[in-house]
């Protein structure tokens, strides 16, 4: 008797076979590149570690998205009137989280400084 | 076996049915395909880059303490810094010597930094990889910066840091400490800011306290607010991601919509004449959740797989604009898979099931309807 492939089998094969290769995209991925991945971490760890960076270089546009963390609430108007909106990747990111919590460090001025 | 036989005939049934209609068939599987795609690609991206920053800026300053000068950020006396080392929990303080240039011919900005320990003379810089890539008119191994009194430095490039550690590096020029303050005009005596090393990083918040509290035009920025601030990088809450988000979602329920207000014509005849030939209503529900499962099934996956094969295979091109927006200096993306069962589950549940029962509510509509009034 010939075998006879259903529909539903071929149908069944076609998503065991995207359910593989979604497997090997995800995973072959890391497993090709896990050695240079560590190694470009662990470098980029070091100079971090040795120069004190504190940003990542995502957006050269402008100082207050070159270095997101180190902006205020006055950086966007500096460049031009109405800058707001101004370069694109403003609209990726949310603030700073300290802009928001910046009365955090304020603190009760008849406490005693402990050193 | 009897059970899964049965499931197996429906599901012929089902496969016939929608390769009746390939046109229509196609259109919806590319429609649901391109959406799951979009929202998949978006969330890999954001994630990846999170899980980067994460891993990247741990060994950043526990703390930075910036001076702000009339809501200005202003240069910070190294006289702060014995101050500052003299409060308890403190391991270390450092000053950090970085400033912007922005060179006119490429139109890009760079960013300038006396490097601690640098090695090299005073004439000599080490550069990121998008450096080199973007500095228009660079001769050889030779930087020509305009200083700001207007005078020309001719710096000799000495090294050129891996274009793998772009996404930490890409723009930097690193520099001795003359002549960072040469070029940049910094005084002596003054810093851009300090970077504070604290021993037990719980004690942070109780440390910035202090530091405010002996130079109150100071603004303490601890690492994991700089964390948090990446973390919400590509947020859904951020313009770009809105705008994506919410074209796709729309593009999702007017497309669903359309499934659920009712059947085309055939279909209606369809579930007719498979009453009047003795399907039970059960059955053509039965029916129907195979079509949603079928099409939503085939879309998910073909979504999440070209969805990886952009972000990660490709270096994410369809993002490309996006990040680099006006900037001339764009870092090389070496995005590394950063996988989230939940986020995968969430897109998973928020695509494929709503579908799969949106098919079910006309469906069960025609099947309860007589098979005589339903065929005319």
């Amino acid at each position: 008797m010939a075998f006879v492939l259903q529909k539903s089998d071929a149908w069944l094969l076609f998503l065991a076979g995207c359910i593989i290769l979604l497997a090997l995209v995800a995973n072959g991925y890391p497993v090709i590149h896990k050695m240079d991945h560590q190694r470009h971490i662990l470098n980029s760890r070091r100079l971090v570690g040795r120069l004190g960076l504190t940003d990542l270089c995502l957006f050269t546009e402008a100082r207050y998205t070159r270095h997101r963390s180190q902006t205020d609430l006055h950086a966007p108007f500096q460049d031009h009137p109405l800058s707001l909106p101004h370069f694109p990747s403003e609209s990726h990111v949310c603030p700073p989280v300290h802009l928001k919590t910046v009365s955090r460090h304020e603190v009760d001025s008849t406490a005693k400084i402990l050193p | 076996m009897k059970w899964i036989q049965r499931q197996k005939y429906f599901l012929d049934f089902t496969l016939s049915s929608l390769l009746r209609r390939k046109g229509k068939l196609l259109s919806l599987l590319a429609v649901y395909t391109l959406i799951v795609f979009l929202i998949g690609s978006v969330m890999l991206f954001a994630g990846a880059i999170r899980k980067t920053a994460v891993d990247v800026l741990t060994d950043g300053p526990e703390m930075t303490v910036q001076r702000i000068i009339a809501g200005r950020h202003d240069f910070i006396p190294l006289d702060y810094i014995e101050s500052v080392q003299t409060i308890r929990g403190v391991r270390s303080v450092r000053p950090r010597l970085w400033g912007y240039h922005f060179h006119p011919t490429s139109g890009a900005n760079y960013t300038l930094m006396a490097a601690p320990d640098f090695e090299y003379g005073p004439d000599q810089v080490i550069v990121g990889a998008g450096v080199m890539r973007s500095w228009s008119g660079i001769a050889k191994d030779r930087l020509y910066l305009v200083g700001f009194d207007g005078r020309a430095h001719l710096l000799k490039i000495i090294e050129t840091l891996d274009s793998g550690i772009d996404m930490a590096a890409a723009d930097l020029i690193l520099m001795a400490e003359s002549t960072f303050r040469e070029i940049t005009g910094v005084p002596e005596g003054y810093a851009t800011d300090l970077a504070v090393e604290i021993r037990n990083p719980r004690e942070c918040a109780t440390i910035a306290e202090k530091v405010v509290r002996l130079f109150p035009e100071t603004r303490p920025i601890l690492k994991s607010e700089i964390l948090r601030t990446y973390a919400a990088v590509f947020d859904w809450r951020s313009g770009y991601v809105v705008v994506l988000l919410a074209g796709s979602v729309l593009a999702f329920f007017i497309f669903a919509w359309d499934r659920a207000v009712g059947l085309s014509a055939e279909e209606r005849r369809e579930i007719g004449v498979l009453r009047a030939v003795g399907w039970g209503v059960s059955d053509i529900l039965i029916l129907k959740w195979w079509e949603g499962g079928v099409i939503s099934l085939t879309a998910f996956f073909l979504g999440m797989i070209g969805a990886y094969l952009h972000v990660f295979w490709a270096s994410a091109p369809l993002f490309a604009h996006a990040l680099k927006g006006w900037a001339v200096l764009y870092p090389e993306l070496h995005l590394f898979p950063n996988p989230d069962p939940y986020q995968i589950g969430a897109l998973f549940f928020l695509t494929a099931l709503p579908y799969g029962f949106v098919t079910l509510i006309p469906a069960w509509k025609a099947a309860v309807t007589d098979p005589v009034s339903v065929m005319r």
